[in-house]
């Protein structure tokens, strides 16, 4: 095994082209599980640590550019307003040891379908910015995942950065563990409300082969909302629509049955986070809603 | 590979270190600082906590390569660090050294390594019962004082929030929790 | 001498400061919170090698060939051993049957086990040299049930069985078999006015202790060898190992590194043997240490159970009889399996009186993990099932499930199923009585003036529920546990005291070979010596093999037997000195002759208070020193066909309340509140005596909601072998732990004390599952319950 430290981006992009097979390592949560355990033996370890602008994050007018090293605890203090999902979705990844290593581009990079930052992404929006030798590009989060721990990445590429759409709306995220603390998701949900577009995005995480979004739930909710007039009057969502959302959440799943649970708890599970954080997040809307228009 | 970092404020070289050895390997293995725990070795206990450039982190989970020029702070030099922390703080926790001593536990059995000058959140842990077998000791002192000296009046639920990486298997956390209090409460009737 | 059920008075050195009693802090504290205490996966040594042990990735197979060629031929490696290199003729050791092969020959009767090991320069060098050693495997069909392993045609996991055991199966795929008949169930099954069955499973638990198996092997020069190691009892290891060697017990030296938690785990062998084989075959030192994964295969489990109930009782709530039958999985290898079987069976009805019990309790031998001891075994399965079986009782009659318990609760005099008089206090009313008198827990706690707090709700930092489907529930449950080894096992401990004069001090030191697991032996072995000799400079010497045996680190027995013997060797000790100074001193004070003489704050003192002289002066130069066997009274074994017999010694009693709130449609449960009321005869230092009961309690509620290895049925084998999917309570798990002492005398116990470790980790289960069944209205007869069980989703 060799271990390369590029001092630079442009130092990393040149190890990983010259060492395709190279395995980027920046908090190791992931990469030395599998190296303690024998599961893995890279030729090439490559150090991302010395990378001062994969630490860095920007905020934007629209989006905020989030360094793929910016460790969760980091996300969790800093980005709470401007990306509120994936802040609540960073304090449910293991343990503050963790939190204080970990970031969004391991997440990605694994592309476990429980990787806990996943959902928010998802429901959010965002691009991942990747770059190679070759040149940059960005990935629309819907097109990043390909298959059970694959993704859109070429052998020669690396993460740079997720640039995530700024919350215009509230957001939420839950994740379902077989503990209080410290555990890999059994299934996870995170929800988006976009008043400005008025549509609203999901993102459903270790309850398909990848990370999906349950579109029909999204397509169904969009038209009910618009057709209630509920964005203008901010009601109460009518229990039958939370109740079909949810049912098309959970139908969206295609999980299996593994050691941290059924495939049926799996759905069923997912349906009651959907039409929990829908609840939570309305009432959110709805009371901003109110307060915008006591202002008025 | 050749690897330097600090370690409890002494720069230390380890050679001949394979690329997939754990910064915990390299402290116990290594540098003869065993006081970090190897109980999962897959950052789901807590127990082999160092502090890397300050910050909280499971050892087993940093490749050692990663150290190279970082600062790690260790269980073995906690005491230290508490105290350049109370000295640096300007009086802020101005007598705690002193205390530390006037807090020294009664019975003088063997094997007790007396003479060390503990921090405060050691010796609470001392005091209160904490400790059974003590494998988790170690990275509960390391993640308990770093929470301290963050947030020095923890609430119950914060306490519990910030030691929810380290497991302990002997004490049900309740005798920890109790240290944990006492360590703050001393700490704040020592400013 | 104490009387039953009044606490203890002490009169020799109860002036003496850091005596029994107090909450004196463990001698061992400041090398533990410094990280200085070495623990044996601290061991380190010049020119060491790592042993590295390659086991099976099946569970039931032939071992067609094993090639280690490539193994050896790789640079760093210095030996690799299988069977075939064994040097004597014993290739096998157990507990109580040797049934285990050192190394695997022929066969693999499961997932995991070992089959050759390697010593290399580094432990990658090892792992990899492991990885080139090629097996070739036929497997076999898995027993993995009772049904397949009793089976007419049953592939046999062990052969040719001639241990004492085989006569009294009826299948040799049946380890153990204990039936306790009294009285007449179908006669008094006639009396009932309801009947209540119930089938019950009990997953498999791990000890999950955190101090991964480890050790060091240094070879000494006269051919034998030191082994530092983290073990229950330092004796029994060597035993098995020495023969494996070929070499005399005095040649296999033994001293107990620091060890990360046990709780039973530690009872069999793990790396000992291999790590002995490669030092001496290697002439140099050998460390092996286990990573978590392979801890999973390197140790026992917690038997799991299937637990089959019917009890029966009169309208106004008083049990006519009790049926069971308990089959608890042994896995593999026998193990603690015999003694598993006996607890299980002798304590299946729990702590009630009931004149008619037909019981009847097996251990298989199967192809899944092996199965030993674990803190409380066998009492624990059936705790689980007959407290279910309680409540279910108690809902039929429309009476409160505490008042149940208390109407039927076993007090002193009572006869257990064996036959055998319960001779000491028995407090199980009254404990049931304390812990539902505590005061509850508020409600919601969880809501603030910013929201919901998620820390305080089902799924925690998760951030699952707000409050909405969380419904509280309360539940109850009392146990009982044995105390020490039953069933006539010679269960004694050796005690060497000294004293003598070191500094121009008087200073005790205490040489016992118990293994400190945690459990706080050390702390309480001061106490009893400063108590008993009047000093307060005591040195607890390191244990080893250089003192006799102690004993297990098990049963609740360490402070019992082996705080029985320290205060046995003390006494003599004490003697001694005043003997000692009767020759020297005698003549300048009548009272030296006449007068009943103790020992306190350093001297010589009459009962009335006056001072004869220093012990400084009495000793001088010389040194007193004693080294004493001491024997709790004998037990007998239970009779193969009825059960009858006094085969215990002494009991133990904790109740439980659990205050619980379920996230009813998730299916996630949040313990708020775990109070327990324990008897502990007399608690020699309170504080390691609460953090013990809150120790066991917590484990007790790991395996209610979220511990269990699992097998698949299939394959037999374990699917999640690591901390990631084997689950035990974090802190935000782990709810306040209230805790109420008793402290009733059990006149034939040292200080009238109790056995204090086990007994919580009986009764915290079933109170958990008893408050899940209340919050949801479900029946839930398996543990641990998952959130599928609670939302129909499994």
């Amino acid at each position: 095994m060799d271990f390369l430290r590029p001092a630079s981006w442009e130092e990393a992009l040149a190890a990983k082209a010259e060492h395709p097979t190279a395995v980027p390592i920046a908090g190791g949560t992931d990469v030395m599980v599998e190296i303690n355990f024998d599961h893995r033996r890279p030729e090439y370890l490559m150090d991302l640590t010395r990378i001062g602008d994969l630490h860095a994050w920007e905020v934007g007018d629209d989006t905020v550019r989030l360094g793929a090293s910016v460790p969760y605890a980091e996300i969790m203090e800093h980005l709470r307003p401007e990306l509120p999902g994936l802040a609540l979705a960073s304090h449910t990844v293991a343990s503050p040891q963790i939190r204080n290593r970990g970031g969004v581009g391991g997440n990605l990079g694994t592309a476990s379908p429980a990787g806990d930052a996943h959902p928010a992404l998802l429901a959010a929006g965002a691009e991942v910015e990747v770059e190679s030798v070759r040149g940059s590009r960005r990935i629309p989060i819907d097109d990043f995942y390909t298959g059970v721990k694959r993704n859109a990445l070429a052998p020669d590429e690396l993460i740079r950065a997720v640039h995530i759409d700024k919350a215009d709306g509230p957001q939420q995220y839950s994740k379902v563990g077989t503990r209080n603390a410290m555990v890999i998701a059994v299934c996870a949900f995170g929800l988006a409300l976009h008043p400005e577009t008025r549509t609203v995005r999901t993102g459903i995480g270790s309850a398909a082969p990848t990370p999906i979004r349950a579109r029909a739930a999204e397509d169904f909710l969009n038209a009910a909302l618009e057709e209630g007039g509920f964005w203008d009057n901010g009601k109460i969502i009518t229990p039958s629509v939370a109740k079909r959302f949810a049912a098309l959440c959970a139908a969206a799943c295609n999980p299996i049955d593994d050691v941290r649970g059924t495939a049926s708890y799996r759905r069923h599970a997912v349906g009651v986070m959907a039409r929990r954080t829908l609840t939570w997040t309305w009432e959110s809307y709805r009371g901003a809603h109110r307060t915008t228009e006591g202002a008025a | 590979m050749r690897v330097n970092f600090t370690v409890n404020g002494r720069p230390q070289q380890a050679d001949d270190v394979w690329e997939g050895e754990s910064l915990l390997y390299v402290l116990r293995e290594r540098l003869g600082l065993p006081g970090s725990k190897n109980a999962c070795e897959q950052g789901e206990c807590g127990s082999c906590t160092v502090r890397l450039d300050g910050v909280p982190v499971c050892s087993c989970l940093v490749a050692a390569g990663q150290a190279e020029g970082r600062e790690v702070v260790t269980v073995e030099g906690l005491a230290d660090h508490a105290r350049q922390r109370a000295r640096g703080a300007g009086g802020t926790c101005g007598t705690s050294l002193d205390e530390a001593k006037g807090w020294t536990a009664d019975g003088t059995d063997s094997q007790t390594g007396e003479g060390a000058e503990l921090s405060p959140v050691q010796q609470a842990f001392i005091d209160a019962g904490a400790v059974q077998c003590g494998f988790c000791t170690p990275g509960l002192l390391v993640a308990a004082d770093e929470m301290l000296e963050r947030r020095p009046n923890p609430s119950d639920a914060d306490i519990r929030e910030a030691l929810s990486g380290n497991l302990c298997r002997c004490t049900g956390y309740e005798k920890i929790m109790d240290a944990v209090r006492l360590a703050a409460a001393r700490q704040s009737e020592g400013v | 001498m104490p009387t039953n059920g009044v606490p203890t008075k002490i009169t020799q050195g109860s002036g003496t400061k850091g005596g029994i009693g107090e909450s004196t802090l463990r001698p061992d504290g400041t090398l533990k919170v410094t990280g200085e205490f070495a623990y044996s996966s601290d061991m380190w040594h010049e020119d060491m090698l790592w042993g590295q042990i390659l086991r099976s990735t099946v569970a039931h197979a032939e071992i067609v060939s094993i090639d280690t060629a490539e193994a050896l031929a790789t640079p760093g490696v210095y030996a690799v051993m299988t069977y075939d290199d064994l040097p004597t003729e014993v290739k096998h050791y157990g507990l109580e049957i040797q049934d285990t092969p050192v190394l695997a020959h022929g066969k693999v009767r499961h997932h995991g086990e070992p089959v050759a090991i390697v010593a290399a320069d580094h432990p990658e060098t090892a792992r990899r040299a492991a990885a080139k050693i090629k097996v070739d495997y036929r497997e076999l069909p898995v027993i993995t049930d009772e049904a397949s392993a009793t089976a007419p045609d049953a592939v046999l996991v062990h052969e040719h069985r001639d241990d004492h055991h085989i006569g009294h199966v009826r299948h040799p795929n049946i380890v153990h078999r204990q039936p306790i008949v009294r009285g007449d169930v179908a006669t008094a099954r006639g009396r009932a006015d309801v009947i209540v069955e119930g089938e019950y499973t009990f997953g498999m638990q791990d000890q999950a202790f955190l101090g991964p198996e480890s050790g060091l092997a240094v070879p000494e020069e006269d051919g034998g060898v030191h082994l530092y190691i983290a073990t229950q009892w330092l004796h029994s290891d060597l035993r098995q190992i020495a023969p494996v060697l070929g070499l005399p017990e005095d040649k296999v030296r033994m001293t107990l590194a620091g060890v990360g938690g046990a709780f039973g785990g530690r009872e069999d062998l793990s790396m000992q043997i291999h790590a002995c084989l490669l030092a001496l075959r290697t002439g140099k030192p050998v460390k092996i240490v286990y990573n978590r994964f392979e801890s999973f295969f390197g140790h026992v489990h917690r038997h799991p159970a299937k637990l089959y109930y019917e009890h029966g009782a009169t309208a106004d709530g008083r049990l006519t009889h009790v049926k069971a039958r308990i089959v608890l999985d042994g896995g593999a290898y026998a193990s603690a399996s015999p003694a598993v079987v006996g607890n299980a069976s002798s304590l299946g009805v729990g702590p009630y009186a009931v004149d008619d019990v037909d019981i009847e309790a097996i251990a298989l031998y199967t192809n899944n993990p092996p199965c030993g001891a674990m803190r409380g075994f066998g009492a624990v399965q059936a705790c689980f099932a007959y407290e279910a079986q309680m409540d279910k009782l108690a809902a039929r009659l429309g009476i409160d499930p505490v008042e149940l318990r208390q109407r039927n609760a076993m007090e002193q005099g009572t006869l257990l199923p064996t036959g055998q008089p319960v001779d000491s206090p028995a407090p199980v009313a009254e404990l049931l009585r304390r812990v539902k008198a505590m005061p509850m827990p508020p409600e919601r706690q969880w809501e603030s003036s910013e929201g919901a707090d998620v820390r305080q709700l089902p799924g925690g930092l998760s951030n699952t529920t707000h409050g909405e489907g969380v419904v509280r529930g309360v539940g109850y449950a009392v146990g009982i546990k044995n105390v020490g080894f039953s069933e006539g096992f010679d269960d004694y401990s050796t005690a060497r005291v000294r004293m003598e004069v070191v500094g121009g001090e008087p200073v005790a030191t205490v040489h016992t070979a118990m293994a400190e697991v945690g459990q706080g032996g050390v702390t309480v072995h001061a106490q009893i010596a400063r108590t008993e000799l009047g000093v307060t400079q005591v040195t607890i010497h390191p244990a080893d093999t250089r003192v006799g045996s102690a004993g297990s680190t098990s049963a609740s027995r360490q402070t019992y037997v082996t705080g029985g013997a320290i205060r046995h060797a003390c006494e003599l000790v004490r003697e001694k000195v005043l003997e000692l100074g009767r020759r020297k001193l005698g003549s300048y004070h009548p009272a030296w002759a006449h007068a009943e003489l103790l020992l306190e704050g350093g001297k010589v003192v009459t009962d009335g208070g006056e001072v004869l002289a220093d012990l400084v002066d009495v000793l001088g130069d010389e040194a007193v020193e004693v080294e004493e066997e001491w024997r709790h009274r004998p037990t007998e074994p239970f009779d193969l066909r009825t059960g009858q017999g006094n085969g215990h010694v002494q009991y133990s009693f904790a109740a439980h309340r659990a205050v619980v709130e379920v996230d009813t449609e998730l299916g996630l449960v949040k313990v708020i509140e775990l109070a327990c009321a324990q008897d502990v005869g007399k608690a020699l230092n309170p504080l390691s005596v609460v953090g013990q009961i809150q120790g066991g309690t917590t484990q007790g509620l790991g395996v209610a909601v979220m511990e269990e290895i699992l097998v698949d049925p299939r394959t037999a084998k374990v699917r999640n072998p690591s901390f990631t999917d084997y689950l035990i309570p974090t802190i935000l798990d782990t709810p306040t732990i209230p805790v109420d002492v008793l402290e009733l005398a059990d006149d034939h116990a040292p200080y009238g004390l109790r056995g204090v470790g086990e007994a919580p980790t009986l009764s915290s289960t079933p109170a958990v599952l008893a408050a899940i069944r209340a919050a949801t209205g479900l029946e839930l007869n398996r543990t641990p319950v998952r959130p599928e069980h609670l939302t129909g989703t499994s």
